[in-house]
């Protein structure tokens, strides 16, 4: 994988987290396994990546009206206990497994993305 | 707060976001649109994102400098994507991403 191609694949998820929502790291991973990262560095690299991605998209998206800030809040800081308790169970578990574990996730991602596209 | 949680736990596990589980459980639990619910789920990942890296980085797990590599890129791509779905129906688009994510999802398996 070239850096170029990473790049390519950096706008693609950003898309992919503009338009529904998500924060892109369904193809980071991916993109920086393919840089030679191992399963855990990627991950945990893709969660800083969001961060500008989410930025970008969070201040468009409240321009065109569309953010409930009061549901945001409830709902990022309910997920702190989760995010520690994920954490915890991705470095403990082997790198192999937590790959065909993000292997099937993607999966379901796809599925999801099908169903709201049939949904409009 | 629960869907919160969940979306937590599946984001520091897989590296993702979290908005895979909090967009559907906006939709289907709590009556959102799918726009509302796709900005609102933005907005909470940057929360649940932010604690993620900060966890992973005491671990010393985190790449800043590939971060920037597909991160930098990524906030160009997450202003047109929201353009783009605030414009035009994505139907296609979104076949075509779905497409991509089995692509990926074999290769990982196989390999």
């Amino acid at each position: 994988m070239t850096y170029a191609a990473a790049v390519l694949l950096g706008v693609a998820a950003g898309m992919l987290a503009g338009m529904f929502g998500v924060g892109g790291g369904i193809l980071f991973v991916p993109t920086l396994l393919a840089l030679g990262l191992g399963q855990l560095h990627a991950e945990a690299t893709s969660l800083l990546a969001i961060l500008p991605t989410v930025a970008a998209g969070t201040w468009r998206q409240h321009r065109y009206g569309n953010v409930r800030w009061h549901a945001a809040l409830v709902l990022g800081v309910g997920s702190i206990a989760g995010v520690e308790g994920g954490a915890y169970l991705a470095v403990s578990l082997p790198e192999n497994v937590l790959r065909k574990l993000f292997a099937c996730l993607l999966i379901g991602v796809a599925g999801q993305i099908a169903w709201r596209a049939r949904r409009g | 707060m629960l869907i919160g949680l969940v979306a937590g736990f599946f984001s520091a596990l897989f590296g993702v976001g979290g908005g895979i589980v909090i967009v559907p459980l906006l939709v289907l639990l709590a009556s959102f649109e799918l726009r509302p619910a796709a900005a609102t789920s933005l907005a909470a990942i940057g929360i649940t994102a932010t604690v993620g890296a900060v966890t992973y980085a005491f671990h010393g797990d985190v790449e800043p400098l590939y971060a920037a590599l597909v991160g930098v890129p990524a906030a160009g791509g997450a202003i047109a994507g929201a353009s783009v779905q605030q414009r035009v129906p994505v139907r296609t688009l979104s076949f075509l991403f779905a497409a991509l994510l089995i692509g990926i999802a074999v290769r990982l398996l196989v390999t």
